[in-house]
């Protein structure tokens, strides 16, 4: 099909248009946040999917980080750096970088697929029409709360994710590469600082808001029927783990000066 | 009193409303017919702000709708119930929810009065005791019944149907357009439905406006469209497929 889009189809004039509306979306979500206590209901529901609908994912993908992590580690360490660092640089590299980057991109998956599809589905069939019709902003209804919840649930999934990491390479440090408990403890807490920590938790909440921005501006701009939804769904996604990782890139020169 | 005047819509290179003009008198149903893609949902989207328009207005009471800040936009919007073609009920919500949801998140009433006049609304339409069922639950006219009662639930003095019986079996389209005309006449309403199905036309038009090319091309009342001697709209109302309207 000639007219057949594509996830990656963007002209300067549509990536202009969407930035615009990426930012008339933020603006009314901003300004909806004073309906905060009025949509806490909502916004409770929206951080039970997100938050605890990931938790295996989020365990399952993380214990798997960490121990291939301390695996790769402890290859590139050989014969050239003292083993005892191992759990030092794990620890900086799941801290930093790989605890909120990976379960950012593992939920922009779940989470901004999941909102793009429902609220795709809730265009092309009107029900967000309906919405408006019975003066009900959708904005305040539907992507206030989906924002919030993003923004409060990835930091936490995120500390879930650096401790179950942490506890994969502890594991794979100890009973495949050898390592004493005491020696990866004390290689971790040589190299630990608290505001790494912090720093990550900071890039997960940039994250969240990416993840729910998406998905929402996704699906309320949805077109057509079962077709537009995919496609508004793949976008969503797609959308999302590349402008992770560009704000990754963003936020790190900023946070951690060298 | 609504009146819109020389409405104009495009989406891209589709003309879709090229000066449409109509004054609806208050406690009026009138009735806009047209082919399926000639612009009569776009023109009802016009009337609640749901679109708007490349040039023209919609005055109501005097006031442009397009002049209108948001805040009264919504308070304009509480004055208006719309039957989408398709119900557009939440399917994630139960029919009490969907019926209710004006109510609660809108006109923030309290649950007591919202449970009580969800009650009333469901046995107007004749589907008392349904609350608890989801829209998956229940078939077509029931969903199109459901999603009138919705409409009225806030009372409004101006109802839009778009396409209120398409899809359903003539029986239950039968029954549809007696509820319309019993809910116009029971809440006083002025009311704008779209439609091309002339059985529905007749039975709850007090006027009918046919559009054609983007135009309004004849208004008169149901007597009047049934004895007119424009082509076009003898065409239409006879539906047949030879004559000046293409069949494709």
């Amino acid at each position: 099909m000639d007219d057949q889009r594509s996830a990656f189809d963007i002209g300067p004039a549509t990536l202009i248009s969407g930035l615009g509306r990426i930012t008339l979306m933020l603006w009314r979500t901003l300004i909806s946040l004073r309906f905060f206590f009025v949509s806490l209901r909502l916004i409770i529901t929206q951080m039970y999917y997100m938050g605890v609908k990931s938790i295996w994912l989020v365990a399952v993908t993380s214990i798997f980080t960490g121990g291939v992590s301390a695996w790769q580690a402890a290859y590139q360490f050989k014969d050239y750096v003292p083993v005892r660092y191992l759990g030092g640089a794990v620890g900086k590299a799941v801290l930093i970088e790989l605890g909120p980057v990976l379960t950012a991109l593992v939920l922009a998956g779940r989470i901004s697929a999941g909102i793009a599809a429902e609220l795709g589905s809730m265009r092309v069939t009107e029900q967000i029409d309906a919405m408006e019709s019975m003066a009900v902003d959708p904005v305040r209804y539907l992507v206030m709360p989906r924002f919030i919840a993003g923004i409060v649930m990835l930091p936490v999934l995120t500390m879930l994710a650096d401790f179950i990491a942490m506890f994969g390479a502890y594991i794979v440090s100890v009973r495949m590469v050898g390592m004493e408990t005491e020696t990866f403890m004390n290689g971790f807490k040589q190299f630990f600082q608290l505001s790494d920590f912090f720093a990550g938790l900071a890039k997960s909440c940039g994250f969240g808001a990416i993840i729910s921005v998406m998905g929402c501006y996704h699906g309320f701009h949805a077109t057509g029927g079962a077709e537009g939804v995919g496609l508004s769904t793949t976008q969503a996604v797609v959308s999302a783990a590349v402008l992770i990782l560009v704000a990754d890139f963003i936020m790190a020169t900023f946070l951690f000066q060298i | 009193m609504i009146r819109i005047e020389n409405l104009h819509k495009r989406f891209g290179d589709l003309v879709v409303l090229e000066g449409v003009d109509l004054e609806i008198e208050s406690g009026q149903s009138v009735v806009i017919i047209g082919r399926s893609g000639c612009g009569k949902s776009v023109l009802l989207k016009h009337v609640v702000g749901l679109l708007s328009p490349d040039k023209g207005n919609v005055i109501v009471d005097g006031l442009s709708i397009f002049d209108f800040s948001r805040k009264e936009l919504m308070q304009y919007r509480r004055r208006v119930g719309v039957l989408f073609q398709f119900g557009a009920l939440f399917d994630s919500m139960t029919v009490g929810e969907n019926i209710g949801f004006c109510l609660k998140e809108s006109l923030r009433m309290k649950s007591a009065e919202i449970k009580e006049k969800v009650g009333e609304k469901l046995s107007l339409v004749g589907l008392s005791g349904i609350e608890e069922k989801m829209p998956a639950e229940i078939s077509g006219g029931m969903k199109k019944r459901v999603a009138l009662a919705r409409a009225i639930a806030a009372e409004p003095d101006i109802l839009l149907y778009d396409e209120p019986t398409t899809g359903l079996d003539p029986i239950t389209a039968d029954r549809i357009n007696e509820l319309i005309v019993d809910v116009n006449k029971k809440l006083g309403v002025t009311s704008i439905a779209v439609t091309h199905d002339m059985a529905s036309v007749y039975k709850i038009a007090d006027r009918i406006v046919m559009l054609y090319d983007g135009k309004g091309i004849c208004d008169g009342t149901p007597e009047e469209i049934k004895s007119t001697d424009n082509p076009v709209v003898r065409q239409f109302i006879n539906g047949s497929s030879i004559g000046p309207i293409s069949a494709q």
